[in-house]
């Protein structure tokens, strides 16, 4: 008998929405000090997506692109990478970098500046990608190279239920799966690409659907339930890395905010953010952690208090940074610039120093 | 001194990837039939039987996973040659190579870097179906952070293909279909590179700079014999790499002809002869006897090949320019 979709891909979930355990399976990995770790980090990061929108309103920070209840999806696929993996990030997956990499460089990213995009924690984090499904053909090339010199290396990439319209997510599915190259493609449904609802953009049932196409391993996940996020993580990651392929993971999420600071999402889809915070990634885990007694009295207010001293250390650091360099729009467009590169350089500095001497 | 080695282009290119090869196994091959069958034009012929499927890649028929998948590659410590099958089938790429490939060291600050050699057969003239014929350099030109190399003789396509995959950053490597066959010279065996961002001046005169590349240094050529003819001698510069322009060798030789004539197959508008008279405007203009000219095509696509003849430059529209900037 043929499956449905639903049935073939039905949302994967070890939490449910009041935070009760439903895979017994998970049991005995899921201890005390992974939930702790877990819901600090996710703390930590909601409380960072709010503290950007709040810089973004005082003009401290420039256009910026939340990720507030996308935290469980990000947080939980970063902790189910090892250090030597490869990340590609989009633009929204902030909270998926910096938890990989444990520095919040990044934020200069949004107050345009190109040194946002390094930092020194030695990981080989990708900068956020813009141009939309780019990343995926290349992601696929990372990880063939990794195969290629016999690397134990994972790459993860990332990406949301609008690139999967783009023709460069169907490039790279293609190319991984024909290569075999050990990459993981972990896509956020968060159900709005900007105004476009999934059900505009697609019409297909699932994303996670689409890997049939490719003879991929397709799952849907509860991307706002942590431990379904990392385990199923875990899983394709461990698996791309003993030479099995590709997966694509779809994970089910919902971004409260808008897009960027820069929209409104009242002008185009109705303010149910009260029926999804029923669903939220961090109230959901606490629940669990209450019920299970990993939460002793203070402790969240002690995390709490700290993950605000690391934000604001974060945000003095960041604005405590020097003064761009204008070197930094020539120096790095080749290994050696040529002449006509130079020759620019040269003649805007000495525009800008006639102009200085009066 | 080496026994003559006579090659054409094409065979130039497998000699070139065959050397780069032997000595670097992070240097690999991949685009639309270049293993079993050698590439359409068998550029690639035989290198899997050497170097096996890892290192040559057929590759499924998709230019933006082609390029994407050797961005990816580079960035990851490998040396990847990615062929497009035709100039003309790049399009699903330009994204790939604008948004990502030319500007993955800027977004990064030099921590990654994509050292990647795009090859591309173009040009018109070889009767081939439409879009086929496709001589789109300028568009890559324009886009920073990426060279474009276009040789017109196997000695400079070997020379500047191992310079191509040995450079630190993208290159695209244009191939000239007319000349693939059309042309033969001696290739040493051995590896050389020619440097990347230097013409070379294929003949000297004394009243005309001809500027050309590719496939219209025959034009040039047969252009400047009809002139000589007629008495007038022609400095003919193989501009060779189009991204960076040789400004030296293009300043030198108008300084002293007083007089230029651009040749190429590409559209006008926007075409990189505009980018050559600003040079020439730069350096030279008051060494200028009349304006430069230019032999190009019209801005308009190139045709069915039933009339591409009538498209393309040919040595006697070369001339009139000549006689035009003599008479000026």
């Amino acid at each position: 008998m043929t499956q449905s979709i639903a049935e073939q891909f039905p949302l994967i979930q070890v939490i449910d929405q009041d935070g009760k355990l439903l895979d017994d399976s998970y049991k005995e990995e899921i201890t005390r000090e992974l939930c702790e770790k877990f819901l600090k980090q996710l703390k930590l990061m909601r409380a960072l997506d709010e503290k950007m929108v709040n810089m973004q309103r005082q003009g401290r920070i420039g256009t910026y692109p939340l990720f507030g209840g996308q935290e469980a999806a990000q947080v939980g696929s970063a902790y189910a990478l090892e250090e030597n993996d490869w990340m590609f990030p989009t633009y929204r997956d902030h909270a998926a970098a910096i938890t990989f990499t444990n520095s919040f460089n990044l934020i200069a990213n949004w107050n345009g500046r190109v040194e946002g995009n390094i930092d020194d924690s030695g990981k080989k984090v990708l900068p956020p990608s813009v141009p939309i499904a780019t990343q995926l053909p290349i992601s696929a090339g990372i990880a063939m190279a990794s195969a290629y010199k016999g690397e134990q290396e994972v790459t993860i990439c990332y990406f949301g239920d609008g690139a999967t319209s783009e023709g460069d997510f169907h490039e790279g599915m293609n190319f991984a799966s024909v290569f075999n190259a050990p990459v993981v493609f972990f896509n956020q449904n968060n159900q709005y690409a900007i105004s476009v609802p999934i059900w505009k953009q697609m019409k297909s049932e699932t994303i996670a659907q689409k890997a049939i196409a490719y003879g991929m391993e397709g799952k849907r996940i509860d991307g706002n339930d942590i431990f379904a996020v990392y385990f199923e993580t875990k899983k394709a990651v461990d698996k791309a890395r003993k030479g099995d392929g590709p997966t694509l993971i779809e994970a089910v999420t919902w971004r409260y905010g808008a897009h960027t600071t820069a929209d409104d999402p009242t002008k185009y889809r109705e303010d149910d953010n009260e029926k999804h915070r029923l669903n939220d990634p961090i109230n959901r885990l606490e629940k669990f952690m209450n019920d299970a007694g990993f939460l002793s009295d203070g402790w969240i207010e002690t995390i709490e208090s700290e993950n605000e001293s690391i934000i604001e250390a974060a945000v003095k650091e960041f604005e405590s940074m020097e003064k761009p360099n204008i070197d930094d729009i020539y120096d790095h467009m080749f290994e050696v610039n040529p002449w006509t590169i130079e020759e620019q350089k040269a003649a805007f500095k000495a525009f800008f120093a006639r102009r200085a001497n009066g | 001194m080496s026994e003559e080695r006579i090659l054409t282009p094409v065979q130039a290119v497998k000699d070139a990837l065959d050397v780069m090869m032997k000595s670097d196994e992070n240097v690999v091959v991949l685009g639309e039939d270049v293993g079993v069958n050698g590439g359409v034009f068998r550029a690639t012929d035989g290198l899997i039987d050497t170097y096996g499927e890892k290192r040559v890649m057929d590759t499924p028929l998709s230019e933006a996973g082609i390029v994407g998948a050797a961005i990816g590659m580079a960035m990851n410590g490998m040396k990847p040659v990615a062929e497009i099958q035709f100039f003309g089938f790049i399009y699903p790429a330009f994204e790939q190579i604008m948004t990502q490939a030319t500007r993955m060291r800027y977004r990064t600050m030099s921590k990654f870097t994509v050292p990647m050699v795009i090859r591309a057969p173009y040009g018109a003239g070889v009767h081939a179906p439409e879009i086929h014929s496709d001589s789109m350099e300028a568009l890559f030109t324009h886009m920073p952070g990426i060279k474009v190399v276009c040789p017109s003789t196997a000695y400079d396509t070997k020379g500047l293909l191992i310079s191509a995959i040995e450079d630190p950053d993208p290159v695209l490597f244009l191939e000239s279909l007319k000349l693939y066959r059309g042309t033969k010279d001696h290739v040493p065996e051995e590896k050389y590179t020619v440097e990347i961002g230097k013409g070379y001046l294929a003949e000297e005169g004394e009243d005309v700079t001809l500027i050309a590349w590719g496939a219209m240094m025959k034009v040039a050529l047969k252009a400047a014999e009809q002139a000589r003819e007629k008495g007038i001698t022609c400095d003919v510069i193989d501009l060779r790499t189009l991204y960076p322009i040789d400004k030296d060798i293009i300043a030198a030789s108008v300084q002293k002809t007083n007089r230029c004539v651009i040749v190429h197959e590409a559209q006008q508008t926007g075409g990189l002869s505009n980018d050559i008279i600003r040079i020439i405007n730069d350096t030279s203009f008051l060494y200028l006897k009349s304006p430069v000219s230019t032999v190009t095509a019209p801005d308009v696509h190139v045709p069915f090949w039933a009339l591409e003849k009538a498209y393309l430059p040919t040595p006697e529209r070369v001339m009139d320019k000549i006689q035009y900037v003599m008479d000026f």
